[in-house]
């Protein structure tokens, strides 16, 4: 079995306030700063910088180090290349940079693309960092999250590690038969074994709903854990509090 | 309750939407706090069966009754926490991030609530001796330590019958005789269903053999698994060197 899971290597544990927090409070509060971030006009870059400022608390609370962000964040790379395309490809009027023509809704694109992106990552690697999967089913349960997306999340993190080590496997069992997957004509036995997998997973999750069934399961996760005081709700909706503020404040100057 | 028996099959017989046809004509009454091992070979139709004792299935022919309540729309909720069933694969079971939630995730459904549920909990994770690792990650556990669990998360509920799915498949010795002690110090009506001959002799007084959907024999388990002619004609036969213990007491 693979040692460290998706989920736990998102996870930071610790004790600081912002991991005490219950989890239904935090989801709230990280999804609306992100819209708050999207909503917040591009051409107001002093507004993100602020926004970075924001979360820059927030870890300083959580005890959170940008050593362990920086290497999480690789995970934004491919939207980085596009927005590095954009001030080349697009049209409209441009500037000289340094002998290279490039163009300024681009160059706004880009920035854009770029700074909302980033914090998106952050916001949601801050929250995957103080808030254990456990606390999940018990946190959707209590927003009201339709119990068969509570299921889902659930079961997506209980079996996608199965599943990987499922595939691992007949990986294996295929190179020990003389499969070599990097020739193209071994492609077919590649695709059988994607086909296989899918059929496998598909046939998990059956017997995955009987054993629930069983155990009296008619469509809602039960809500474990206690429901969030007024008081939790405030501190975690602090930060985002603030992130409303710059945004108004960017809408009224801009 | 005396006198009204746990599981009660009449007539069940059950096709499946393909038109195969699975179980025939079973008749089957299990006693309270009785040990009945239903075994058979691969495709005999026994997880057909188990599925039908908590209504997951419903019987295209004939009646199932627990504890006197026949299996229908109205007592189905009741008899599903009546009837506690373990996976085969206690991969299938359990699927909430920690021990503890799994368990209490049954009890949660059937309407129990705190402070009631942490001490469901507490005991059925005492029964299985899994004290200590409430709030371990399910997919961290050993095999042996797996199944427990999938045992306690169905004790949580409070069953009057427990139906195991080969529950020694898998296990190493030390996790097969450590849930064997778990199985044996617990008192409620155990349908065991394997083809593992030897689990079946040590945990059960009776036996019944199911084949081709039809149940072919049924008495107390040492005659049973003695009568070579008997297993050898349904594709059971007991492991090389092994044979039946006298029964004590």
């Amino acid at each position: 079995m693979s040692g460290a899971t998706a989920a736990t290597r998102l996870h930071l544990p610790g004790t600081s306030p912002v991991h005490r927090l219950p989890a239904e409070v935090k989801i709230v509060a990280a999804v609306t700063f992100v819209f708050v971030v999207v909503a917040t006009p591009r051409e107001a870059m002093w507004a993100f910088g602020a926004y970075l400022a924001l979360l820059a608390a927030v870890w300083t609370v959580a005890g959170i180090r940008l050593s362990w962000l920086a290497p999480r964040m690789l995970i934004e790379l491919p939207f980085v290349v596009l927005a590095v395309l954009l001030p080349f490809a697009e049209a409209g009027e441009r500037v000289v940079v340094a002998g290279v023509s490039l163009s300024v809704p681009g160059l706004y694109a880009a920035w854009g693309i770029l700074a909302k992106g980033t914090l998106g990552v952050l916001v949601s690697l801050t929250l995957a960092a103080t808030t254990a999967v456990r606390e999940l089913p018990g946190a959707l349960a209590r927003l009201h999250v339709p119990g068969s997306i509570t299921t889902i999340v659930v079961l997506m993190i209980r079996y996608a590690d199965l599943l990987a080590d499922e595939a691992h496997r007949m990986h294996i069992a295929r190179l020990s038969r003389g499969d070599d997957p990097r020739t193209l004509r071994r492609i077919g036995a590649t695709a059988r074994g994607v086909g296989g997998l899918f059929l496998r997973a598909y046939e998990r999750g059956e017997r995955v709903h009987l054993a629930m069934l069983s155990r009296g399961f008619s469509g809602t996760v039960p809500a474990f854990g206690d429901p969030a005081r007024s008081a939790d709700w405030l501190r975690a909706l602090a930060p985002t509090a603030g992130a409303v503020l710059v945004c108004a404040t960017a809408w009224v100057t801009t | 309750m005396t006198g009204t028996p746990a599981v009660h099959l009449a007539g069940v017989g059950y096709s499946y939407p393909d038109g195969r046809r699975a179980l025939h004509g079973i008749d089957l009454t299990v006693a309270a706090g009785e040990r009945v091992a239903v075994l058979g070979p691969n495709g005999a139709g026994k997880t057909t069966l188990m599925l039908h004792l908590n209504g997951v299935l419903t019987p295209t022919e004939g009646t199932v009754a627990i504890g006197g309540r026949t299996i229908g729309r109205d007592t189905l909720r009741d008899v599903r926490r009546a009837v506690g069933l373990v996976f085969q694969d206690p991969d299938d079971q359990l699927f909430m991030p920690t021990v503890a939630q799994d368990v209490a995730f049954g009890p949660a459904n059937f309407g129990v609530r705190p402070p009631e549920l942490d001490e469901r909990v507490q005991e059925a994770l005492a029964a299985v001796d899994m004290t200590e690792h409430a709030d371990r990650d399910t997919a961290h556990l050993s095999g042996g330590q797996r199944r427990r669990v999938a045992l306690a998360t169905v004790l949580s509920c409070r069953p009057e019958v427990l139906v195991l799915d080969e529950p020694s498949a898998n296990l190493d010795p030390v996790a097969r005789r450590e849930l064997a002690e778990v199985l044996t110090r617990l008192d409620a009506t155990l349908l065991l269903v394997t083809h593992d001959l030897p689990y079946a002799a040590q945990l059960c007084t009776r036996a019944v053999i199911l084949d081709g959907g039809r149940i072919v024999a049924d008495g107390p388990i040492d005659e049973i698994l003695t009568d070579d002619t008997l297993l050898a004609a349904h594709r059971l036969e007991l492991p090389w060197g092994f044979s039946v213990p006298q029964r004590r007491g």
